[in-house]
């Protein structure tokens, strides 16, 4: 604004509140998303600064010191080689969370992609797309990750993208559906009467209108993306030693676990948390960003 | 309603079909021969091997033979276990998983939409965070991680269940069937509380109060229908998700099942089996899916209304 | 002896942010036989009033702080739940507003109906369904005993309404509260209805309490009024003492709100603006069935400067005729001329230049604006689009817009859900006139509001039309609002033109049935009658 003539009334300006605002307001209020959000942020930075602030190296050994349960030296204990049970699952946390992003974010891409094109489309474009997302939708996708995964290989990259193959169908459905209720919203048939080009629409209108629940279902991924890696490391047939998710520590831990049940809780607890951060973020964002589908 | 019937089995037609395809090439594609592990095998007998395993056919010829066999219910004899059709271990397999699948969906059912319901009875109160709670556990506690832990506090520190196996000593099929029921009966919780919710807040409960019936009238016969429609319509994915869960809860409790032959499968690269339980598998889920569409809309008088006319 | 008294209710919200007087100490009695209604504009408390006699206001977070509820002799306040269940249904029913959402959609017709009959006299199924097929049959549904066996969504919306009716009346209560009971319907529909309601009450000789927000609609069939605003009655009376001599200002201001049959703009220019000419719209039907003719063969024209007023009721086509006119739609035969150019065909961007000539204004104020852009992003979309200002100007023309249109200037930084219905209205309205348009199709832009604002914003769109040579068409179902507001009119019904002319001859002389039937169907004859002689005294 051009102040100068206006700067009186500039002082009168009473500044609204956006949605975004508002729905910021509302996830700050919600206790158990903001202590999920503030453990993510707090993994997240451990996970990044591992090779710098872990205690032991990655592949230290002490056969001679073999499993000891937690003590001051080994806060959450070592495995039967003798290998510091923080530094793996710190490390373990650093490829589940890889993961978790990486196959999320190619999802994200994919689905929405998909997923507005077809709802901005319409009619029969958008009838045969939709159609074959159901077809994929009713393929039991499990067996087919095992399958590529048995046929290609283990291959992390072949991972990332075999899970956000599946991943992305949800998504597609998502955004899709948002697009095609926001279309028929009529301030999108007031910016077609104000003549504004169907690229304004989309941007101006459309998109930030449609992110509320791409951001929800988003966070909501992610612990299925990790549920998933987690299963398949699990199974033998996701992440391969040396590499080590915690899905792997947990398939280890549960050898072992009649002698030496630390090696099961531990890297199990640490996954059901972060799952349980990534849900009530999720969940938190939902009510935050839709008051109405929250319903209560 | 046959119409409608009728026209979701032709959709699920070529979804079948163009899994078998996907399968089987996929498979062939696989770098590696079956015979390719362990010990060589010499020139003359792989060509015997291969020849008896029709591997010596040009592809297409593969496909079409397979197709056929397929057909007449013929999957092909394993390549790993000698002497043994693909057939034989499915059909060994599939009765104990079909029984843990069936139990862990029964208690999932129950528990589930129970908890939900009366969460939803009260929204915001103890009665709704306690159960919700416990769903958000069994939500983020997956079953490899629930399973060894039940384990590990029944069966070794308490000693009061069986670890493993199947029909072998009593009690046994119940960890088993709670570890792979768990996941369910949270997301089935999660489901009808917000179905519920929805239904709820409806101006026809409003309607119901109104005529003076007392609440539990109002929430069995007025809202129930309504709410719990969205776990009718999540059974046919849950059936699919049940399967491949059953992979994980047969592996740890050592239970000869369907799902713990595929793992098997895939690790001795026995082609003819992965493919055939595959095919067989995504067929059932097909079916399931199928079915539960089916159930879904026969229960949504609008939908039924529809088809009749 | 009444049958309802209620003595200084009051119900109180007690939630996060404060107390809310939702009911705030009234009294009023209900006799046999007669209809007390409530007048009030949403949030007024009247709907809460009612309820919670019945116990059907959640409490918490609602309170009763004081009253007392006589009914049969005894405190509807303090009876338990399980007794207050006996009266419900039985002593007292309800009719709800929206007869679309107050039937379960998962249980039968007569499932439904019978379920009082089977909860307060213990009836067995046959009987209480035979009871249920007469008391159908005498609200007018025929094949009864078929119809029983029906879903809801086999119904229209006015069937449905007769379906709730029967529902309230089959335990034949003494008292019915009719809540909005005709505000979901279409007028002729409503006129139906009301007439049902009023031969029930007197062959039955109930009590009615009529809930509404419609002053007309009440006046044709109260006995004794209340007008409601924020929790009290700001004043009570019979009809007349109401209607012809009001004491309080809100209700002079609710009164004064009625559109009268006073025509307030006239035109005299004969220029055609826009020529429509044989136009059909026809739309895919779903898979399998066959198209749907939402406008056929309709022919008018657009004089400059005329308001032409399109009235018909749901589905009678006049939206999709509107947005075909701003090429919002593309006809699928016929013509439409704006300004000697045919625009029937033009693409988006041969249709951009004109867009700056044509606007819309929406029905609903809540849906027509992006909930995240502020009044500055709406208002300068459009200016900025069809570079009506400088860069420099912008915040001044958006300034000038706001004036125009009766928004503060302090709220240009807010957004739309900060904003109530009426002020979100002025909002499209300044959207669709910052390009100096000479043509504005307006689709029900009042019958969203409250009473009191729909006069405003009226006279607002009047106003705007004076100051800037405006033509408009103005689509509606009220044909009040219409008569008030247009020149000429056009009656469409199910896709066809039924009838056009200038005010006073469809009005006075309509030459079609269907005009007529619509015409007795309008609410409020003596409600316009009664102003009309005051307002010419006055003059």
């Amino acid at each position: 604004m051009n102040s100068t003539q206006h700067s009186e009334l500039l002082d009168n300006i009473i500044r609204g509140t956006s949605l975004w605002e508002d729905a910021l307001y509302r996830l700050r209020q919600n206790k158990l998303a903001m202590i999920g959000m503030v453990y993510l942020i707090f993994m997240v930075i451990i996970c990044l600064l591992t090779p710098w602030i872990a205690p032991y190296g990655y592949e230290e050994q002490n056969l001679r010191l073999g499993a000891v349960p937690p003590n001051a030296e080994h806060w959450l204990g070592t495995d039967t080689f003798g290998r510091d049970m923080l530094t793996r699952i710190l490390y373990g946390g650093r490829l589940s969370l890889l993961v978790g992003f990486i196959a999320t974010a190619v999802a994200l891409v994919i689905g929405v992609t998909y997923g507005a094109i077809a709802g901005y489309a319409g009619g029969k474009t958008d009838n045969v797309m939709m159609r074959l997302v159901d077809i994929f939708y009713a393929l039991p996708y499990m067996i087919f990750i095992i399958l590529l995964m048995v046929v290609f290989g283990r291959n992390l990259l072949l991972l990332f993208l075999a899970i956000g193959a599946v991943e992305w169908l949800v998504m597609a459905r998502i955004v899709r559906g948002q697009i095609q209720s926001l279309r028929q919203q009529e301030y999108v048939e007031a910016a077609m009467s104000l003549g504004l080009s169907p690229a304004a629409i989309i941007i101006k209108h459309l998109i930030p209108n449609a992110l509320g629940p791409v951001i929800v279902y988003t966070t909501l991924t992610i612990p299925n993306v990790m549920l998933l890696e987690a299963f398949l490391s699990f199974l033998g047939l996701g992440i391969q030693p040396p590499q080590s998710s915690w899905g792997v520590l947990i398939s280890y831990g549960v050898e072992t676990m009649e002698e030496y049940p630390w090696l099961l809780i531990f890297p199990g607890l640490v996954l059901t948390l972060t799952l349980f951060a990534l849900n009530f973020l999720g969940d938190g964002l939902r009510d935050a960003l839709d008051p109405k589908a929250s319903k209560d | 309603m046959w119409r409608f019937i009728g026209f979701r089995v032709l959709q699920a037609i070529p979804v079948i079909l163009s899994v078998i395809t996907v399968t089987f090439f996929l498979v062939r594609a696989a770098p590696g021969g079956p015979f390719d592990t362990e010990k060589a095998v010499s020139e003359q007998v792989r060509a015997v091997l291969e020849a008896r395993y029709q591997l010596d056919l040009p592809l297409h010829e593969q496909y079409l033979s397979y197709l056929g066999d397929l057909f007449k219910g013929d999957m092909g004899p394993s390549f790993y276990y000698p002497g043994r059709s693909v057939n034989d271990l499915i059909f060994q397999g599939l009765p104990i998983t079909a029984e843990l699948g069936f139990y862990a969906l029964v208690f999932a059912l129950f528990i589930g939409s129970l908890a939900g319901v009366f969460a939803a009875l009260k929204p915001n109160s103890a009665q709704d965070y306690v159960p919700m709670s416990i769903a958000m556990v069994g939500i983020c506690m997956p079953s490899f991680l629930l399973g060894p832990l039940l384990v590990l506090v029944f069966g070794i520190w308490l000693d009061v269940m069986p670890i493993s196996g199947w029909g072998n000593s009593p009690g046994d099929k119940v960890l088993p069937s709670i570890t792979l029921g768990a996941m369910y009966a949270a997301y089935i919780a999660r489901l009808s509380r917000s179905g519920m919710l929805e239904v709820m807040n409806q101006d026809y409960l409003r309607t119901a109060r109104a005529k003076g019936l007392p609440e539990h009238v109002v929430v069995l016969k007025h809202a129930l229908r309504g709410g719990l429609l969205p776990v009718i319509s999540y059974l046919g994915p849950a059936f699919a998700a049940l399967l491949s869960g059953s992979f994980v809860v047969e592996t740890v409790f050592q239970i000869p099942g369907l799902g713990r032959f595929y793992i098997q499968a895939a690790f001795n690269r026995d082609y003819t089996m992965i493919l055939g339980t595959t095919v067989f598998l995504s067929t059932l889920i097909v079916v399931f899916n199928l079915l539960s569409d089916i159930v879904a809309a026969w229960l949504n008088p609008r939908l039924r209304y529809q088809f009749r006319n | 002896m009444s049958l309802l008294s209620v003595d200084n209710l009051s119900v109180h919200f007690h939630t996060r942010n404060g107390i809310v007087r939702a009911v705030d100490g009234i009294s009023f009695n209900v006799e046999a036989g007669k209809t007390f209604a409530i007048i009030g504009e949403s949030g007024s408390g009247k709907s809460v009033a009612c309820y919670s006699i019945l116990g059907l206001v959640p409490m918490p977070p609602g309170r009763f702080e004081s009253g007392q509820v006589m009914f049969q002799g005894q405190d509807l306040l303090s009876l338990s739940e399980k007794e207050l269940r006996k009266v419900r249904g039985k002593g007292i029913s309800i009719i709800f507003q929206d007869p679309m959402t107050t039937l379960n959609p998962f249980l039968k017709i007569g499932d439904q109906l019978i379920e009082p009959l089977r909860q307060h006299f213990g009836m067995d199924k046959k009987q209480a369904w035979q009871k249920g097929i007469e008391i159908l049959e005498e609200v007018g549904i025929k094949n009864a005993a078929q119809r029983m066996n029906a879903w809801p969504f086999e119904f229209s919306g006015g069937m449905r309404q007769r379906v709730v009716i029967a529902m309230a009346l089959v335990t034949e209560p003494e008292i019915i509260i009719a809540d909005e009971p005709t505000t979901a319907l279409d007028v002729t529909v409503q006129a139906q209805i009301l007439k049902l309601l009023k031969e029930l009450q007197e062959r039955r000789n109930i009590g009615v309490i009529f809930i509404s927000h419609d002053l007309s609609v009440v006046s044709d069939i109260a006995d004794e009024i209340a007008v409601m605003q924020s929790g009290v009655f700001v004043e009570k009376g019979n009809c007349d003492s109401i209607f012809n001599a009001p004491q309080h200002e809100y209700t002079r201001k609710l009164l004064a709100a009625v559109p009268s049959e006073q025509k307030i703009h006239s035109y005299d220019a004969d220029e055609v603006l826009i020529r429509v000419e044989d136009v059909s719209v026809e739309f895919a039907g779903a898979k399998g069935l066959e198209t749907i003719k939402a406008v056929s063969n309709v022919s008018i024209d657009i004089r400059k400067e005329e308001i032409l007023g399109l009235v018909g009721e749901s589905g009678s086509g006049k939206s999709t005729l509107g947005r075909t006119i701003l090429r919002l739609l593309e006809p699928s035969s016929g013509k439409v001329i704006y300004d000697g150019r045919n625009i029937s065909h033009y693409s988006s961007s041969q249709m951009k230049p004109l867009r700056r000539q044509v606007q819309m204004i929406f029905q609903d104020p809540y849906a027509s604006l992006n909930p995240r852009m502020t009044v500055y992003d709406t208002l300068a979309e459009p200016l900025l689009l069809h570079r009506i200002c400088s860069k420099k100007e912008l915040d001044e023309t958006v300034f000038a817009l706001m004036d125009s249109v009766g928004l503060a200037r302090e709220s240009v930084l807010r957004y739309p859900h900060e904003f109530s219905g009426g002020q979100r209205q002025r909002i499209a309205i300044g959207r669709a006139i910052a390009t100096k348009p000479s043509f504005i199709v307006a689709d029900e832009p009042v019958s969203a509001l409250d009473v009191t604002i729909q006069a405003q914003i009226l006279d607002l769109l009047l106003k705007l039309v004076e100051e800037y040579h405006l033509t408009m068409l103005f689509i509606s179902h009220d044909l009040g609002v219409v008569r008030y507001l247009s020149d000429r009119i056009v009656v469409m019904h199910d896709g066809k033109l039924v009838e056009t002319g200038s005010v006073e001859d469809v009005f006075d002389n309509p030459s079609q049935e269907y005009t007529r039937s619509l015409l007795n169907a309008i609410p409020g004859k003596t409600l316009l009658s009664t102003e009309q002689v005051q307002s010419t005294g006055d003059f």
